[in-house]
């Protein structure tokens, strides 16, 4: 076809030849008008004269280019006739990564867990009290609410001179700022921020945890990081929270150790194995003594399972195991050591 | 402490919007381009510059301050200021005793560095000081000559960033008569790389293809290779990752003969030849008596049931 094509120009020769010999054929990528040409160059025609050499070598591959893209489907649109580019064969880098698809909230995860489908609900629902339709949300149902709650019993154990009108409007507002702050500690999630610990929010909404967490943070926050503050009799050390405690790291830090120091406590260390005798706690080995009884005679009671117990008996001593023994003396629980 | 970085929501519509569109896409646009100074500038390089802006144009944006920066040695400026100006390709001019008539051109990814490339313009000629000249702004066919583009990283990270740099946007169509630029990047023996841009005329060939002629129209550029930072290979890899939705699926049941003739084969359900709604005609019609038998018929299939409820 390329013959009966060309012919015209050589029977001519009135015009010049669309035709290229290369050594090497030209690699194209007809999607982003790409040609590579991997010939080598002519060295004596390029240090001669170079800007001629590149105009007469980019003619010939343009030529090539071009014959390639006159040889794609053609269309025609609005009195132009475009060419259909094939897909563009370089692998060329994005600009930002690909879309990744919206992470779940907290709330969407565990549901998900759980299989927790949202049931929808009704739009409009009777209300009994008020005898009308209520909506579900909306300056409507606040209206429904206010009607119906147009006075409050006030609890038998509470402050009688407490406003219950005034504690509602607390609790919803609470209820409101702890929504939102979900929302946006889910947000933070998603796009990997850091957010701080709230602390301590409300004495009455938070819970024993947190009071302790409270405590440590600010026995921590003197002067002195808390160096001098005394301990009252059964302290507990919050766990999780050295990177809001001041003056205090993750790491536990050792002081440099001196020869004589070392072998001090090495030596402490083994004599405290070697001087260990079997605890007794006594109340606790009563009440497993009791137990024990206790079990044989309902044992006895039904025959059936008297087989049973046999073999059991063997197995009902327990070896005591580590961390559940009680302590004697010392610092209780864990937490970090202060030095 | 760490520092609270606050969520920003956008409080108006418009500013929604503009956060929205700085959002990863799917399909992303052309890639806008940044061109700015550094601490001083030659003159030579400043018409490059601009030159390149004027290629660049309207996806590119060019800034006339001087900026201090000192890109390889710290990188932090420049990200922020590509951030800023949402341009992934960046084109640096700098000009300094140690370094003199200096270009860094690079990209991003992420708003990070990805790779860029320092090098020496040995020689310019500006568009001014060519006669002819092109409507800017259409894409041009690119050519890189010679073997030395496939040989080393150095020059094949560069053969990308200039393809990223110059081919303007993905196009599906293009109008054939509209090509006239064309860019050769030619990689000489002596290390040098010669940028030159030129005008096609496709003049009459005899047959439908056309003679191609060039004609230079500038800049006319001499490049010399000097410091680089690559792209890490695994970062290059997730950059150049295609979305799933516009990965293109198997075809099945199609299929395309030598003669290039589309076959396609389609599966249709089991006739049901009784039920064939064939010619109509007057004597196949159904008579009155016929008609009325068969309502007979269909109401005693229905009755049955009717008296079984009431039972």
């Amino acid at each position: 076809m390329d013959m009966i094509l060309t012919k015209p120009v050589v029977d001519g020769q009135k015009y010049k030849s669309i035709e290229v010999h290369k050594l090497i054929e030209l690699n194209y990528d007809l999607g982003t008008l790409l040609a590579e040409d991997t010939n080598e160059f002519d060295v004596h025609h390029l240090r001669k004269d170079k800007n001629d050499y590149l105009l007469q070598l980019s003619r010939d591959n343009t030529q090539l280019l071009i014959n390639q893209i006159w040889c794609l489907p053609t269309e025609r649109i609005e009195d132009a006739i475009v060419a259909k580019l094939p897909i563009q064969k370089t692998r060329l880098p994005r600009m930002k990564h690909i879309p990744k698809p919206r992470p779940l909230t907290k709330w969407e995860q565990f549901s998900k867990a759980k299989g927790i489908v949202k049931k929808k609900k009704a739009k409009l629902s009777w209300d009994e009290q008020l005898k009308k339709w209520v909506p579900l949300f909306g300056y409507k149902k606040t209206q429904a609410e206010r009607e119906k709650d147009w006075v409050l019993e006030v609890p038998a154990n509470a402050n009688p001179m407490e406003d219950q009108f005034e504690k509602n409007i607390q609790a919803k507002s609470e209820r409101v700022a702890k929504n939102e702050l979900q929302r946006l500690r889910n947000i933070a999630k998603s796009k990997n921020i850091k957010v701080p610990k709230v602390g301590v929010s409300n004495s009455e909404v938070s819970s024993a945890k947190d009071l302790q967490a409270a405590v440590t943070v600010a026995k921590a926050s003197t002067a002195s990081l808390g160096k001098f503050q005394k301990e009252l009799p059964k302290e507990k050390e919050a766990k999780g929270v050295s990177d809001i405690t001041p003056g205090a790291s993750r790491k536990r830090k050792m002081p440099p150790v001196l020869g004589d120091v070392e072998k001090r406590e090495n030596l402490a260390i083994v004599d405290t194995i070697l001087n260990k005798r079997p605890k007794l706690n006594i109340e606790k080995a009563v009440a497993r003594h009791i137990n024990n009884e206790q079990v044989e005679s309902s044992s006895m009671d039904r025959p059936k399972s008297v087989k049973k117990s046999g073999r059991k008996s063997k197995d009902n001593f327990k070896r005591p195991k580590g961390n559940s023994g009680q302590r004697t003396g010392g610092k209780s629980g864990g937490g970090r050591k202060r030095r | 402490m760490s520092v609270w970085q606050r969520v920003v929501k956008p409080t108006t519509r418009k500013g929604k919007k503009v956060l929205l569109k700085k959002e990863p896409q799917v399909i992303e646009g052309p890639k806008r381009a940044l061109f700015f100074q550094g601490r001083k500038c030659s003159q030579k390089i400043r018409g490059l510059l601009e030159d390149l802006y004027d290629f660049k144009k309207p996806d590119a944006i060019k800034l006339h301050r001087k900026n201090d920066v000192t890109i390889f040695e710290d990188v932090k400026p420049v990200e922020n200021m590509c951030r800023k100006h949402e341009s992934p390709l960046f084109m640096l001019g700098s000009h300094s005793k140690k370094r003199p008539d200096n270009v860094v051109i690079g990209r991003m990814f992420n708003y990070n560095l990805l790779d860029m490339i320092e090098l020496y313009v040995d020689s310019y000629e500006g568009l001014k000081e060519f006669a002819e000249s092109i409507t800017l702004g259409t894409k041009p066919c690119l050519l890189f000559n010679g073997a030395l583009w496939d040989q080393t990283d150095e020059l094949k990270q560069l053969k990308s960033l200039f393809i990223d740099f110059f081919q303007r946007e993905t196009v599906d169509n293009i109008r054939i008569q509209g090509i006239e630029h064309s860019i050769s990047f030619n990689a000489t023996p002596d290390g040098k790389i010669l940028l030159r841009s030129y005008k096609i005329l496709l003049k009459k060939s005899g047959v439908k293809t056309p003679r191609v002629e060039l004609e230079e129209i500038g800049p006319r550029v001499d490049f010399t290779l000097r410091r680089s930072k690559l792209a890490d290979e695994d970062l290059m890899k997730e950059a150049c990752r295609k979305p799933k939705e516009l990965k293109i699926g198997k075809t099945k049941n199609i299929s395309t003969n030598e003669l290039g003739t589309t076959h396609g084969r389609i599966h249709i359900g089991k006739q049901e030849i009784k039920k064939i709604q064939t010619r109509k005609m007057k004597g196949l019609k159904k008579t009155a008596a016929e008609r009325k038998a068969e309502k007979v018929r269909l109401n005693r299939a229905v009755k049955p049931t009717t008296v079984n409820g009431h039972r």
